[in-house]
């Protein structure tokens, strides 16, 4: 029998980006909440401090921050004849494990979608006609436009101290920024951070090529800063040790930079780690939640009763939870119907290398969001009609991080173990650059994600099954893009260059590291029959819940997923504070 | 505290012909009338009549030395190590048995400004009442209203003092107070902002206690703004108390914003709180009323020879770090060296301060705006004393958390990381760099620092 804590107004699933932002921004109306947050409590000292943080083997190999597989994990097919089988080491995705999630250890790049990409369904129909959508595509809107969302952008880049450089300040088109974004009401908060020597030679080129390259933007402070709650950003020193690690100089966004001093100072608000959500209970109609059941680290039960339930997890941890908690009708890929686990994308990445032997790029000089990025093949330039698919990418030259060993790029062909190995590693290091393609994914009628039969959990829960894999037109999108990265690397004039992207035989391989831009499951919306929750991110079945993040998105963007998140929760929250709250009840 | 051990030497001089006074002589207790003050000397923080207790006891900060960091406020047992033993703070909760439940408010009055408690017994002046002196009896009748009836009574006996021979017999104290005790009462000056400045400055916060030199005795050197050497820098526990009315003090250097957000934050675009500061920003300053913490700023600029630090410039708006410190390189100095990374020029210390320092402090140890305090032209870094210095260095720092702003910055510790040798090179590197022109520091200082 579970022990039952006393009643709060507000319990939250997860204290990373958004949990802490909703976490704040209820705070402020005077509601008791309590945030469950199953990893450790983190703090930049000691847990980011120099020089601990800087350790390659332990952060980017031993993934000291991410996850446990032991302790949650899911299992993987490429499609439903097969058995799916546990991801037992973490390699194409690391969800974030403890206070931050995974806002402590991503590189910060931030990223607007383009207006079209959030009513996509009926952009491509508008534009191209509904018959160039694949029979087995599943694309839909987000059921809210870029134009309900800008202010809510703006207040995100002005949290996480954006830098970067508008291109499109209220339709008027601004020189060096990005001249395909959407229409922004601001400029960024910062100023671009000054970029490495490898983003300033792609520039120069992609320029010559008639392209237009800008800084990438991203939450790398500039200089000092200070956001709407008081947290501050320290400048960045160009460390070189951003993705998978904490940030141990105060210089990247991150729930611990930006929001949770200023939480932790709220009296109404506690936070409880070592909490592991294990069920939302719903009352006997189904109709409301009345709170959620945890396990303590000592594995005792707990069920803490609240009002309001705000599940702000990691994507599929989302979805997971969801499904567990038997709330939405899950996703049958047979019939189309049901709206659980519907959705599952990922990203579609690719790049080339390319060498100069008289280089000198320095890479141990990087930052998260250094480089110069184009938006030339963004979902908004290209012809899908023409060119025989769905989708876009931006594409990038910059040095995130130098790292001796996950960042050696070496030309094809070199041995890759031995003295003729450390003889290439000498003579190419800081002489490489890598064209980054950072493509879209759509979704499909068979990319999804459901209860698994046979792999449970320990604590006896089935494990969250993901059915994905590749298709032919997101194959035919990254096969365009290595055609326009190839084009840009040969006029950089390197002394080689060799590409990686999938072909039409690829699978989705779950081993080598891509991203961790999982998103979908729970997809948004303003029909009940294809989206779990709501235009406000509210469960359509299950009023008083409402769920972050970027399982809500229908499909996945171009673009690294953060920004939208952020927005979106910002908008989340301003559904709650000045509409639910005052009435609750379904929002549609 | 060594100034501590010159008071107790000159203690036992006094001490042959005080014996007989201090037995014979009666305790006269100051009254309620000598601390009256009319409502119009000052401008008083515009505050509610029932806020009026928490913001007069949060004022004199008496949070700070009455509790431990973990145990329940007000209930004391805070140690105070000195070289004559260690002294613990007292439980002042009200509870009747073992806070001050019992004390009539003629008998908190005399704890809280001539140093004696309820059975008479004398108080060691590690209790500041020759600062509190100035309180007014508005103030004092507040606090005591506070205690007796905001805060929760906690069982806790106190501790008592481990003080060695013949520093326990507290009737020594009493000679002391002879000598050290300056008039009860406070003398306003005319302009009621300036006033309240000075009355919080001078009174409750007691910023003199650390900020004012002692002599031999372990007398404050003056206690209002007419005594010269009052506010001049002290010494706490070997670290360098900076001097808030010089030509070089705070006060005359920064701007009144700056100032303020020092006082509100702990933290401003030159420098941040180090050692016992933080916590009087934690637990005193970033409470106070805006009118308060302007009266204070006021007041500390008119004690500043040039009136105070001339405003601060606005930034501009693309000016990023990076192209600052490309530019400070250029101009050579340290910057220079430090930039060119080139092993012939670095000095040792030089060189830690690249590896360990410079991704904060930066290059032109200019730091970040109210992020990573500046080490060029800080006092804190060229004290006379490189205590405060050394023991940062060894076991960080870490701001307090405050409303304006949240974030507990933290810098870690080095000592696992650096030998006595580094953290002497380091430290002498520092004090040497940019515009800084302090004393080289040696291994043994670290040494003896070193836990």
């Amino acid at each position: 029998m579970a022990k039952e804590m006393p009643k709060k107004d507000v319990v939250i699933v997860g204290l990373g980006w958004t949990g802490s932002i909703l976490a704040m921004e209820l705070s402020k109306e005077g509601l008791d909440i309590v945030a469950l947050e199953r990893g450790p409590m983190r703090r930049t000292v000691p847990d980011f401090e120099y020089p601990r943080n800087t350790d390659e083997l332990r952060f980017a190999h031993h993934f000291d921050l991410m996850q446990r597989p032991r302790e949650s994990t899911l299992t993987m097919r490429h499609n439903s004849a097969q058995t799916a089988l546990p991801y037992r080491k973490l390699g194409s995705f690391l969800p974030g494990h403890g206070v931050g999630g995974a806002g402590v250890h991503w590189n910060g790049q931030n990223w607007r979608p383009q207006a079209a990409e959030m009513r996509l369904k009926s952009y491509v129909t508008e534009t191209f006609g509904a018959d160039i959508i694949p029979d087995d595509m599943q694309i839909q809107d987000w059921g809210i436009t870029y134009d309900e969302l800008e202010p809510h952008f703006d207040r995100w880049e002005k949290l996480i101290g954006c830098t970067g450089l508008a291109g499109n300040l209220n339709g008027r088109i601004q020189p060096g920024g990005n001249p395909f974004e959407a229409p922004r009401k601001a400029e960024y908060p910062l100023p671009p951070l000054p970029q490495t020597s490898a983003g300033r030679r792609f520039k120069k080129t992609a320029e010559a090529l008639g392209l237009n390259p800008f800084p990438r933007p991203g939450g790398n402070a500039s200089r000092a800063y200070v956001n709407e709650y008081g947290m501050q950003l320290g400048p960045c020193t160009y460390c070189g040790f951003c993705e998978w690690y904490g940030c141990y100089n105060y210089s990247k966004a991150s729930p611990q930079t930006c929001v949770l001093d200023a939480l932790y100072q709220q009296p109404n608000f506690e936070l409880r780690t070592g909490a592991n959500v294990m069920k939302v209970e719903l009352a006997e109609d189904g109709k409301t939640a009345t709170g959620v059941t945890y396990a303590t680290e000592d594995d005792k039960e707990i069920f803490q009763p609240a009002d309001l339930v705000l599940i702000c997890a990691f994507p599929i941890h989302n979805t997971h939870l969801m499904l567990l908690s038997g709330i939405g009708k899950p996703y049958d890929p047979k019939t189309g119907e049901g709206v659980t686990g519907r959705n599952y994308a990922y990203q579609m990445m690719g790049g080339t290398d390319a060498f100069f032997s008289d280089a000198d790029f320095k890479p141990f000089v990087g930052a998260g969001i250094d480089g110069y990025s184009i938006l030339d093949y963004g979902i908004e330039q290209i012809d899908f009609g023409a060119e025989g698919f769905i989708g876009g990418s931006y594409i990038t030259v910059g040095h995130t991080n130098g790292q001796p060993i996950r960042s050696m790029s070496l030309p094809e062909g070199t041995p890759k173990w031995g003295a003729d190995w450390k003889k290439a590693i000498g003579e190419w290091y800081g002489k490489s650059i890598n064209i980054g393609s950072h493509g879209s994914n759509m979704s499909y009628r068979d990319c999804y994600l459901d209860l698994d039969p046979t792999y449970r959990d320990p604590w006896g829960r089935p494990l969250l099954r993901m059915t994905f894999d590749w298709k032919q037109n997101d194959i035919r999108m990254t096969r365009f893009m290595k055609r326009q990265t190839e084009t840009i690397a040969k006029a950089m004039k390197p002394d080689s260059w060799n590409s990686s992207f999938k072909d039409d035989d690829s699978h989705y391989d779950i081993r080598p590291y891509q991203t961790t831009h999982n998103v979908g499951g729970l997809p948004m919306g303003d029909d009940p029959a294809t989206s779990a929750v709501n235009r406000y991110l509210q469960s359509w079945d299950v009023h008083n819940l409402f769920v972050s993040g970027a399982s809500a998105f229908p499909q996945n963007i171009q673009f690294n997923p953060t920004g939208a998140v952020g927005a979106l929760t910002y908008w989340m929250a301003a559904a709650l504070r000045n509409d639910y709250l005052k009435n609750p009840r379904p929002l549609m | 505290m060594k100034v501590f051990l010159g008071m107790i030497a000159a203690l036992v001089v006094v001490g042959v012909l005080a014996v007989l006074a201090l037995i014979f002589w009666p305790l006269e207790r100051t009254t309620a009338d000598q601390l009256a003050l009319a409502d119009d000397v000052m401008a008083w923080p515009d505050l509610a009549e029932n806020e009026r207790p928490r913001a007069a006891a949060i004022a004199a900060d008496c949070v700070a030395c009455h509790s431990t960091d973990d145990g329940a406020e007000y209930a004391g047992g805070r140690a105070f190590p000195t070289p004559m033993g260690t002294i613990y703070s007292s439980n002042i909760t009200p509870d009747s048995e073992t806070g001050i439940g019992n004390y009539t408010l003629d008998q908190f009055r005399a704890a809280l400004v001539d140093g004696v408690d309820a059975r008479g017994g004398q108080l060691y002046p590690a209790m500041p009442y020759t600062n509190y002196r100035s309180m007014s009896e508005r103030d004092i009748k507040a606090i005591y209203s506070y205690f007796m009836n905001e805060v929760d009574p906690v069982r806790a006996p106190d501790k008592a003092a481990e003080m060695t021979f013949p520093f326990n017999l507290r009737f020594g104290v009493r000679a002391w107070k002879w000598l050290a005790m300056p008039d009860p009462g406070f003398n306003a000056p005319d302009d009621a902002i300036l006033a309240r400045g000075a009355y919080l400055v001078e009174g409750p916060e007691h910023c003199g206690d650390c900020h004012t030199p002692r002599n031999m005795l372990y007398i404050q050197d003056g206690y209002t703004a007419s005594d010269e050497r009052f506010m001049s820098g002290g010494d706490l526990q070997g670290w360098s108390v900076p001097s808030l009315r010089g030509d070089d003090g705070a006060p005359a250097k920064w701007s009144a914003a700056a100032l303020t957000a020092y006082l509100a934050t702990g933290r401003n675009a030159h420098s941040a709180t180090g050692g016992e500061m933080t916590g009087v920003v934690g637990h005193s300053l970033q409470h106070l009323p805006a009118s308060d913490l302007e009266a204070i700023v006021a007041y500390l600029r008119h004690l500043a020879p040039n009136g105070g630090g001339d405003d601060d410039a606005p930034e501009p708006a693309d000016r990023t770090r990076a192209s600052e410190i490309w530019l400070a390189a250029s101009e050579g100095g340290t910057a220079e060296i430090l930039a060119s990374a080139d092993p012939d020029a670095l000095s040792e210390g030089g060189r830690l301060y690249l590896d360990n320092c410079s991704a904060c402090h930066m290059i032109d140890g200019k730091g970040g705006d109210s992020v990573f305090p500046k080490l060029d032209g800080n006092s804190a870094v060229t004290a006379a004393s490189p205590k405060g210095l050394v023991s940062t260095i060894l076991n960080g720092a870490r701001l307090p958390s405050t409303k304006g702003a949240p974030l507990r910055l933290a810098m870690p510790g080095f000592a696992d990381r650096l030998s006595d040798v580094e953290v002497a090179e380091l430290a002498s590197f520092v004090r040497g760099a940019w515009s800084n022109r302090a004393g080289e520091v040696t291994a043994e200082d670290v040494g003896n620092l070193r836990n």
